[in-house]
């Protein structure tokens, strides 16, 4: 069944575009063609984009056309083999020598390993999707150590031998390029950076996503929300906030404030840096009445 | 399929259609523009279009900009180079402001093999007394040997934080399970030693933003020369220069010999001894969110008079995320060499309280001293400048 949703899915980058739209994910063109060329070249696919615009929403909206699992490998300074591959259970296998006495036991079985998302998505490569999510927080070494997994699909385990993935496993890295990642790493995925949308396309995206806010405050947001992105500021808001703010100034609508006022008083869920607040306190008034006129 | 067809293609008995041709000629383009495209990149490359149809040059784009994976800063010049290419629009392309890591790095690597072998050449041609007497200089030139001393002693002077990765120890840590179980597999059900692992540690992140505007004309070398054994002491630094405009100059200095590295990094600078606009330039560091994220626990210096011509409240919020962001914010400034300096100007005064430290940098001597004691907790600056 999933070998079927992976080839209805990479027909065409069209199709994909539309499978992904049918899960409330508005790809464009170029993210469409990057994850049909993905799957279709058997590679991972590397997504670069600031905070926010949807890096790892595209991976689960992916994971969710397929109809299979998400396994999420957050990645963080440290991250090492035993969080990332597998780990045993020394506590259990303690245990099971005590208990087993005179007997003859196998440690090494199953139920004795832990398996970290690497294993996870080589036992199971047709139930899963693996996310490797914020990359560039991980350093050099894991990136190694991720490199020889993405090349040949599997992990030896001193104590069982190799395990090899059964099936091409789909693979999704997201980086929020803090750091430049390793030439080789780049080299071996099909890449897309994913750049802040249109003022169209974000307005689709708010509709689409914020459930009951209207198509003209939709658009109003996302002008003002492209408006504000243009400004020097500490965090530029993501579509994640553009979506609730356009909520939030919806429900205050409702609750008796008038349009203008209603956005203003919405602003600390898209603003969330106090210095920004205060740098846009005296704009703000001005770029939301710009963006509804 | 398709992946057979383009592989034979490639093969070096037939020769390539001429279709082919058009794509792989692309990627020797790439290369020769300094972008880093290995042969598979163009055979995924290539058989991207196969499984694209192409239906339009759209299409070849988009496979290009996948497969290819030309990094975001040099997206444009990309785009040139594929019109050029693709439709014969022989527009010359827009040079890359970013620099190009990889070229600089294999220029490091050659310079220092040649250093390396003319250092050799020197030792086998010349005869033992001269060969003393080469030592004796190096020890007689007292900045030479300052800084050589200083570069020795970086590298255990530096602070430290503790990571999540762990590592064998002999005593004070947390009982290491694993060996502790193939030590019990081992001994028959009995461990003869507890092995342990530790949280281990590792070196905090230098920063160094060197002002090279013309009030600071007299120091900036000096500068450039420490920071260069910053660069070559520790693979974590990370060296920018400041003016008008700013600057990464850290592949440069990571250039082995020391006037190749220093002749390389003013070529990389443009705003030599030009006005000052520390708070807009520092800005403009903080909103790069590579160089930001690097600032963040990071022991950052600022090598600077700190004299901001004109209102200094965009220095004052740069001062403020970057001292929010780092380990510890320290400024250097020459003007503190003098016994009278007090900081009064309206500019120190408003980021004195965010400073860890406000030194002397008026001397190589000093600044490498305080370098090597920023793994050390002393008071801060405030404690320090506003005693009476």
């Amino acid at each position: 069944m999933s070998e079927d949703a992976v080839r209805t899915l990479a027909a065409s980058p069209e199709a994909v575009a539309t499978r992904l739209a049918s899960v409330r994910y508005v790809a464009d063109d170029g993210l469409a063609t990057a994850v049909f060329l993905a799957i279709r070249l058997g590679k991972p696919l590397l997504l670069e984009g600031a905070p926010g615009v949807g890096k790892t929403e595209a991976a689960k909206a992916l994971a969710e056309t397929l109809g299979r699992s998400l396994v999420r490998l957050q990645c963080y300074e440290g991250i090492d083999a035993a969080h990332a591959l597998y780990e045993w259970n020394y506590q259990r296998q303690l245990l099971a020598i005590r208990q087993a006495g005179e007997r003859e036991i196998d440690i090494y079985d199953d139920r004795f390993l832990t398996a970290r998302p690497l294993l996870q998505i080589l036992k199971a490569p047709n139930d899963n999707v693996l996310l490797v999510d914020e990359i560039d927080r991980s350093d050099h070494e894991f990136e190694a150590l991720l490199l020889e997994f993405l090349s040949d699909f599997q992990i030896s385990i001193p104590e069982r031998g190799t395990i090899r993935a059964a099936a091409q496993p789909i693979v999704i890295l997201t980086s929020n390029r803090t750091r430049d990642l390793a030439e080789a790493l780049r080299r071996r995925c099909v890449y897309h950076w994913i750049a802040y949308p249109e003022p169209t396309r974000e307005a689709a995206i708010i509709m689409m996503r914020a459930g009951d806010v209207a198509e003209l405050t939709a658009r109003a947001v996302a002008r003002a929300v492209r408006n504000i992105r243009g400004r020097p500021l500490a965090k530029p808001p993501g579509i994640a906030e553009a979506v609730e703010w356009a909520y939030a100034a919806t429900i205050l609508e409702k609750g008796g404030s008038p349009w203008p006022e209603a956005f203003r008083r919405a602003i600390g869920v898209l603003i969330k840096d106090e210095e920004d607040l205060s740098y846009l306190a005296s704009e703000i008034s001005g770029i939301v009445e710009e963006a509804l006129a | 399929m398709s992946k057979g067809v383009v592989l034979h293609a490639l093969g070096a008995s037939a020769p390539l259609p001429q279709a082919a041709e058009l794509f792989v000629g692309f990627g020797r383009l790439l290369r020769l523009y300094g972008y880093p495209v290995a042969s598979d990149q163009v055979m995924a490359f290539m058989e991207g279009v196969t499984l694209l149809g192409p239906r339009s040059i759209e299409d070849i784009r988009e496979a290009a900009l996948a497969t290819l994976a030309p990094s975001p800063d040099r997206r444009d010049e990309f785009e040139a180079l594929f019109r050029s290419h693709f439709f014969d629009d022989f527009v010359a392309p827009v040079e890359g402001d970013n620099e190009e890591e990889t070229r600089v790095k294999d220029d490091g690597g050659q310079r220092k093999d040649q250093t390396r072998t003319l250092r050799l050449e020197e030792g086998g041609a010349l005869s033992s007394s001269a060969e003393h007497l080469t030592i004796r200089t190096f020890d007689m030139d007292g900045e030479d040997g300052e800084l050589l001393r200083f570069r020795r002693a970086l590298a255990s002077c530096l602070p430290v934080r503790r990571t999540f990765r762990t590592v064998r120890t002999p005593s004070r840590g947390s009982v290491d399970l694993r060996r502790s179980l193939w030590a019990i597999v081992r001994a028959d059900g009995d461990v003869p030693r507890l092995p342990l692992r530790r949280r281990q540690s590792v070196v905090r992140k230098v920063l160094l933003l060197i002002d090279v505007s013309g009030s600071m004309k007299l120091h900036t070398k000096d500068y450039l020369k420490a920071a260069h054994a910053v660069a070559q002491a520790t693979n974590r630094a990370e060296i920018f220069t400041f003016g008008t405009r700013l600057t990464r100059i850290t592949p440069s200095l990571r250039i082995r010999d020391r006037d190749h590295a220093l002749a390389s990094a003013a070529n990389r600078v443009d705003d030599w001894d030009g006005g000052t606009r520390i708070g807009t330039t520092l800005l403009a560091f903080l909103s790069v969110p590579r160089f930001a994220a690097f600032a963040r626990g990071a022991a950052i210096v600022i090598l600077s008079d700190a004299l901001e011509r004109g209102d200094h409240t965009e220095m004052e919020t740069a001062m403020h995320r970057l001292g929010k962001r780092s380990f510890r914010l320290s400024l250097c400034t020459p003007l503190a060499g003098d016994p009278r300096f007090r900081p009064e100007t309206a500019a120190l005064r408003a980021i004195l309280p965010v400073l860890d430290d406000l030194v002397d940098g008026s001397s190589i001597a000093g600044l490498t001293n305080f370098i090597l004691s920023l793994g050390r907790p002393i008071p801060r600056a405030e404690a320090i400048w506003r005693r009476p």
